[in-house]
């Protein structure tokens, strides 16, 4: 890239929340004074002792962390094998396993935190968009264990497609809202969201999913997910005596992969890829790449890269995965790849599966589609490095949700 | 410099009565009843012409607007063809102002710089864009107010007293009261409420005070226009076009007459209203 390198990776946003060109404030005027109330609360909790003190205590007892990292070591021979060919040999695949936290993925760690902040800002109702539904069965758990209502804007396309989420979401006490607007997935959950909040100002507190919106939430998520990175870092000089050389993760809004890449992104010699869906294919027109994709523009609360037309009208975004169907992309990703500090790439549907059913059977861990999608990567690039390449993967979340989606994708294909 | 805003509002409190401004969204149902219907707006009542310009995620909309976007969409809307329609509008009607009143993403990809050239020489006199607080001023509001369009900004009920001087001090043409905090064609605003508000923003700037959002009745109108400077209707307008459709969504032989027969109600109602503000 030809635009200068900052001094650090890791000093962003600037005060009015951008990330370079990317992030800012773009929302209704009604809701302004509400995202700037936030802001500040965060802000003094983020200085307040108590508050990490009692999040850290939450995390070790209810969400179960520290998450293991573990040593992938049938994976890692398998691919050595397939390596066998090349001078290389084969990096050693270690996975971050976020899919061991309690209610099965990453979405806890931002949701504890929100949660907590809006009891401290006296909020009596909380609301959430959910794709793939983790992070609204996320935000319906900690609303169960602090005892707050919730409501759950999801598109009716993802409520058909992931029913054993929305029986969860209605068993932990949440009113699930199907969204009939729009294309009735992620991205129209976002926007009844946001209607909701601009017509309960004042005691409803919205709770994003991931590190896009408007400021201060893409670097608020960031924050609450910047746990896995840090422990990954610990983890690996125990295990390694050093820092891993390579990092992945999926992305769809991002929260997973920055939560990892972000403690990471001044050690420059680490390199970093984030993966999105492909969906059919990119050059099929139907996938969920921004980033190799789309182009910057304004939706949200934040400009990022965007799928769309070019009158600038969002398109629809289609993956397998619903926890990667959305048109964006965190604004933070959007500036680290302008900036050349982290390798944007993609997998398809099909390369999904089949990372899910290879995961699945060598080594006893059904993965989410969503983490399938860097896993796909990870089959070529590990084979490309050498025996002594130590490479991470964030494991974001588990399969159970997915099985239905796998089992028809499979039985379509047979057809 | 004096735009068509400044030169309407001064005439009607010559005339010592409110403004009706109605809000169409542009292209809908189809770029030709569209423009028929703007043109005749005036006749029916319309002071000022707010028209919509369609967008994918209207997210401070309520169903009836989102409907009319994706209804303007899917027969071909975009942002070339709403400055068209303008265009087209003035070749008969230099007098009447018209806002144009959308979501930023659309004007950023048809080119900030461009459009307002674009605009202005289309003859559009101010913008009302509601995903740019204050806060984004840099991005489109000063290169507006340069380009010599008034920039109109929304004001709420949560915007304070603390607050409201960020928010009126790139306005201009006059100030949008969102008289609930809501998304468009919500409940009925409170005209009590509402008249406390608008003298509130009136101590902070002489710029004349539309009201808006949830007025649906010419009763309604004449609540608000005794205490508001501009009474702006929007969802009902929307909904009374949505009505005269055939099954196929495509405009039918009374969908102009819909919106003009409720606009010419809308405006006996905002023209018995008795002035109690002071103005």
């Amino acid at each position: 890239m030809s635009a200068p390198q900052p001094n650090s990776f890791r000093t962003g946003p600037d005060e009015r929340g951008h990330f370079g060109i990317y992030g800012g404030r773009f929302v209704a005027e009604t809701l302004m004074p509400l995202i700037l109330e936030l802001e500040k609360a965060y802000a003094q909790a983020k200085a307040d002792p108590k508050y990490q003190q009692e999040m850290d205590g939450h995390l070790a007892n209810y969400v179960g962390r520290p998450s293991p990292l573990y040593f992938a070591e049938r994976l890692t021979e398998h691919l050595r094998k397939t390596a066998s060919g090349l001078s290389a040999g084969g990096a050693k695949i270690y996975f971050k396993r976020e899919e061991l936290n309690h209610t099965g993925a990453h979405k806890v760690n931002n949701v504890l935190g929100q949660i907590m902040l809006a009891l401290r800002m006296g909020k009596k109702r909380i609301i959430a968009e959910t794709g793939a539904g983790m992070h609204g069965v996320a935000t319906a758990t900690l609303c169960a264990k602090f005892g707050l209502p919730c409501i759950v804007y999801m598109g009716a396309v993802d409520v058909e497609r992931q029913k054993p989420n929305v029986l969860r979401m209605r068993m932990l006490g949440a009113e699930v809202r199907a969204v009939e607007s729009g294309s009735k997935t992620l991205k129209d959950a976002m926007n009844e969201a946001l209607r909701d909040w601009v017509s309960n100002v004042a005691d409803t507190f919205y709770c994003i999913g991931t590190v896009a919106g408007p400021h201060p939430y893409p670097a608020m998520v960031r924050d609450f997910q910047s746990i896995i990175g840090h422990e990954t870092r610990e983890q690996m000089q125990a295990a390694e005596g050093r820092l891993p050389d390579s990092l992945i993760a999926c992305i769809g809004g991002g929260s997973n992969a920055m939560g990892l890449f972000h403690p990471f992104l001044d050690d420059r010699a680490i390199e970093i890829y984030g993966v999105e869906a492909a969906g059919h294919g990119l050059k099929s027109g139907k996938h969920a790449a921004s980033i190799a994709g789309g182009k910057a523009g304004v939706l949200h609360g934040n400009r990022t890269y965007l799928l769309m037309d070019d009158d600038g009208q969002i398109e629809e975004a289609h993956s397998i995965s619903a926890g990667l169907d959305y048109p964006g992309i965190g604004p933070e990703h959007a500036w680290l790849h302008d900036m050349g500090r982290v390798q944007f790439l993609s997998a398809t549907d099909d390369e999904a599966v089949a990372a899910f059913q290879l995961c699945s059977k060598l080594e006893g861990i059904i993965p989410a589609l969503e983490p399938a999608h860097a896993l796909a990567r990870v089959l070529d690039l590990a084979p490309s490095k050498p025996k002594d390449h130590l490479m991470v993967l964030n494991m974001s979340g588990r399969g159970d949700k997915d099985l239905d989606s796998v089992a028809a994708f499979l039985e379509s294909k047979k057809r | 410099m004096s735009t068509r805003i400044d030169r309407r509002f001064a005439a009607l409190k010559q005339e010592g009565r409110a403004a009706l401004v109605t809000f169409t969204m542009a292209g809908d149902p189809d770029a030709d009843t569209s423009l028929a219907i703007a043109k005749a707006l005036p006749k029916a009542g319309a002071d000022v012409i707010e028209l919509g310009m369609p967008f994918t995620d209207p997210m401070a909309d309520g169903p009836a607007i989102q409907a009319a976007g994706l209804r303007a969409l899917k027969a071909g809307a975009r942002t070339s063809k709403t400055l068209a329609l303008v265009r087209e509008f003035r070749k008969s009607d230099d007098a009447t102002p018209i806002v144009l009143m959308g979501y930023y993403n659309p004007i950023y990809i048809y080119g900030v710089d461009k459009f307002l050239i674009d605009a202005k020489a289309a003859g559009v006199d101010g913008l009302i864009v509601v995903d740019l607080p204050p806060e984004e001023d840099e991005e489109l509001c000063l290169p507006a107010l340069k380009a010599g369009l008034n920039f109109i900004r929304l004001a709420t009920p949560t915007t304070d007293d603390k607050r409201l001087p960020a928010v009126l001090s790139n306005t201009s043409g006059f100030v949008y009261y969102v008289s609930i905090a809501g998304v468009t064609g919500s409940a009925a605003p409170d005209a009590g409420k509402v008249a406390a508000a608008v003298a509130r923003i009136k101590r902070h700037t002489k710029l004349p005070v539309a009201v808006g959002f949830g007025v649906k009745s010419a009763e309604q109108a004449r609540a608000i226009a005794a205490c508001a400077d501009a009474v702006v209707v929007g969802s009902a307008l929307v909904d009374a076009l949505c009505k005269s459709l055939d099954n196929s969504g495509k405009a039918g032989l009374g969908t102009v007459k819909a919106v003009t027969d409720l606009v010419a109600e809308l405006a006996q109602g905002v023209r018995a209203a008795r002035r109690v503000a002071a103005t």
